[in-house]
């Protein structure tokens, strides 16, 4: 099953090193992972996507939390929280297909953010599946080159648990 | 101590030289074991005036880092290492990585080339902080003389608190030689480090009510509980409600050998009573130990019908390779102690140890011995009798380390020390010489093959210069010897590039050569007294080379992988358990 994971760790030299070294080193799976600053400066926030069954994903969290450099671990699947995603994608465009285009760009809320006369690059926020849907819409036109930015995820503000594991340590 | 010391010498900022002496003076550190370089010229060169703690000069950097290890498992104290960039430092990776594997407390400082030509190929440098990433507890590359003293500090809490482990900090040649004033914290804050030392009690309740009522229950015990101190608390424990106590090779020592509740080691070399108790244990009482691949076999087939719980240090350890019934995690020795006090009544086990002592006597650890060829399983026998199991006893890996494991009857905690996750050999004579640092009461014994003796012989001469009185027993069987037994079992007897003998050097001419008193024997009736011998001498080094056998192989052996059912108890007649 896939999970995303939450990981504040502390903004210093060697800590997304570690973090990634401690994914291969041990095995373990990313799908997509990003970092970026926090709303503390000497704080970063990694979101990682893995996938594996509840033991993987046990050992995942408490791994990330054995690291020193890591502050804080959420697993998101535990919680509702919201999932954001960034697309660029460059379409190469031929006679007729820039309004088809166009509409579908509109259809995703997308925007239009370069052109040219041979193609036009098309920018699309959202969860991860829409970014999947509009890449399907688009590909019989011919995506000539595509940055997608990796999962950002925050837990919602009125936390529910949706279901919460035996508290075991 | 004052909690924070602010100190300047004559009225000048300290160098970061200066205060890496200051802070090692307040970590208490008494021994350094290390080799100069070019990048750490300037800390050699204060070292040179330096007091209060003494530097050994080792032969080779792996040599350093395994020395701190002897040293800091036979006292409890962190081990400390000074090598210098470049190949200084990677040739600390193995040992480091052993430390690792076996969570050993040592903080290992490395040279760097000056800040300003890192990243720029410079002479001798190694980027060591990208190297030992995955093999260190955590790592440091110091790029400010302001941070050195926080730095250190913080390296020497990571190394000895929680699960301990290795902690490299690297130094660049250009912080050590500029200039600050020395803060010392003696208090430590890492938000993102807050080890679990309290063992949560509704779930230490429930592992006491679980033994109490089990029919056959048993410790496994590991080396958490020699690291954490716990051997008494186990003991007590152990002795109060009968429990059968079995060790893992890290574990051996935390209960003594020699007492009707220890069955001795598990696993794949383990006795053949202590994995059919595990077979066949209702409940499972894992302290301090790790379901490592070599105690498991197969997990599916490991321990079946047990109620497993597992009580260990570190939250990682717990359903990673064997999912348990109740874990408990926190510090092995408190949690023992906590154990003992809530067990509401001790379990009978009366059947159950009469059971065990049925399986010790159908099958015991034998070996021949009519035919007048030397063995290592006599020699360690010997060995045991005569230091009436108080040595500390340091082997390398392979066949020896396992006849060591099964025929030496330790009766301390921090007596036997050995490379066991990483299986590093080369491992015994350097730790060796380190454990002699720490332990003068008692006989230093490195147990070598003739394989793993070679790979760190260059230490003899770190014997030599520091006058330890160290007894290194060389156990030569021409042979890789478990190399050997696996490729006689698993691999068509193809002997591929095990055979030592017609390339091995003249030991005792090694030894004479490096200024020490040397003996060989291939004959049993002369092992007692040569080692009466070894043992009167107090001064030096003496070594021993022992002939022995090189077809013999090491039974019990459950093959890797595979169930304790498919335990082979010697070699022609596999007894397979019904």
């Amino acid at each position: 099953m896939k999970h995303t994971i939450s990981v504040l760790v502390e903004n210093r030299f060697g800590a997304f090193d570690r973090v990634a070294t401690m994914f291969s080193g041990k095995g373990f799976n990313i799908k997509s992972i990003s970092v970026g600053e926090t709303e503390i400066s000497e704080v970063s926030r990694m979101t990682i996507v893995t996938e594996g069954d509840d033991q993987i994903i046990d050992q995942v969290v408490k791994q990330l939390n054995r690291l020193i450099d890591t502050i804080k671990v959420v697993d998101l699947a535990e919680v509702y929280h919201v999932e954001r995603e960034l697309a660029l994608i460059n379409i190469g465009i031929h006679k007729g297909s820039m309004e088809e285009i166009k509409n579908i760009c509109d259809i995703f809320r997308g925007n239009i953010v370069d052109i040219t006369n041979k193609s036009m690059m098309i920018e699309i926020t959202g969860p991860p599946d829409k970014i999947d849907a509009a890449v399907n819409v688009l590909a019989p036109f011919g995506i000539k080159e595509m940055a997608r930015s990796g999962i950002v995820a925050l837990k919602r503000g009125e936390q529910v648990k949706i279901h919460k594991k035996e508290n075991i340590t | 101590m004052e909690d924070r010391i602010k100190m300047k010498r004559n009225n000048n900022l300290l160098t970061g030289a200066d205060i890496f002496f200051e802070c090692l003076k307040r970590e208490k550190v008494e021994y350094i074991f290390g080799y100069p370089g070019g990048a750490v010229l300037k800390l050699y060169e204060h070292l040179y005036d330096v007091d209060f703690l003494k530097h050994i000069l080792v032969r080779h950097e792996q040599g350093a880092v395994h020395a701190a290890e002897g040293y800091a498992k036979a006292s409890g104290k962190v081990g400390a290492v000074l090598v210098t960039s470049g190949p200084g430092a990677t040739n600390t990776v193995t040992g480091i990585a052993d430390a690792y594997m076996d969570s050993v407390p040592i903080v290992v400082f490395t040279g760097q080339v000056s800040s300003h030509l890192i990243g720029n190929d410079a002479f001798q440098e190694a980027d060591i902080i990208g190297i030992t990433r995955p093999i260190t507890k955590h790592n440091f590359l110091v790029r400010d003389v302001r941070e050195l003293a926080s730095t250190i500090r913080k390296a020497f809490y990571i190394a000895s608190t929680g699960r301990p482990g290795p902690v490299v900090v690297d130094l660049p040649k250009d912080v050590i030689a500029s200039k600050c004033e020395f803060v010392y914290d003696e208090e430590v804050d890492i938000r993102g480090y807050k080890p679990t030392y309290k063992g949560h009690s509704n779930q230490i309740k429930k592992a006491a009510e679980v033994i109490s009522k089990a029919k056959r229950p048993l410790l496994y015990v590991g080396g958490g509980v020699i690291m954490s101190n716990g051997s008494n608390e186990l003991a007590l424990f152990a002795r109060e409600n009968k429990l059968p106590v079995t060790m893992t090779l890290q574990g051996l020592g935390a209960f003594p050998g020699t007492d009707e509740l220890s069955l001795g080691m598990l696993g794949m070399h383990g006795t053949y009573w202590a994995n059919r108790a595990v077979d066949s244990c209702d409940v499972l009482v894992s302290l301090g130990a790790r379901f490592d691949d070599r105690v498991t076999g197969k997990v599916d087939t490991f321990a079946t019908g047990a109620f497993k719980i597992h009580v260990d240090i570190d939250p990682t350890a717990i359903d990673k390779n064997v999912v348990v019934d109740l874990p408990i995690v926190g510090d092995v020795k408190h949690i023992l102690a906590e154990l003992a006090s809530e067990i509401p009544a001790p379990p009978d086990t009366s059947e159950w140890l009469a059971q065990i002592n049925a399986w010790k006597d159908e099958c015991p650890l034998t070996y021949e011995d009519n035919d007048g060829r030397l063995r290592t399983e006599y020699v360690i026998e010997k060995i045991s009798e005569k230091t009436k199991g108080e040595a500390v006893i340091v082997t390398d890996v392979g066949q020896h380390q396992m006849w060591t494991a099964q025929h030496y009857k330790y009766n301390n905690p921090r007596s036997n020390l050995t490379s066991g996750g990483l299986g590093t050999m080369g491992f015994s004579l350097p730790a060796s010489i380190g454990a002699s640092f720490a332990v003068k009461d008692r006989p230093v014994i490195s147990i070598s093959g003739d394989g793993g003796f070679q790979m760190n012989i260059q230490e003899l001469t770190t014997a030599v210069a520091n006058k330890l009185p160290l007894k290194i027993f060389i156990i030569n069987n021409t042979f890789l010897g478990m190399v050997r037994q696996w490729q006689e079992l698993f691999h068509k007897e193809k002997y591929s590039f095990t055979d030592l003998g017609s390339s091995n050097p003249d030991f005792v001419k090694v030894g004479e050569a490096f200024g020490i008193e040397s003996y060989s024997t291939d004959n049993p009736k002369d092992v007692g007294s040569l080692l009466d011998k070894a043992f009167s001498v107090k001064d030096r080094p003496f070594l021993i080379e022992f002939k022995v056998v090189k077809e013999d192989m090491v039974f019990p052996m459950i093959p890797s992988g595979a169930s304790i059912s498919d335990m082979m108890v010697n070699r022609l007649n596999p007894k397979r358990m019904t």
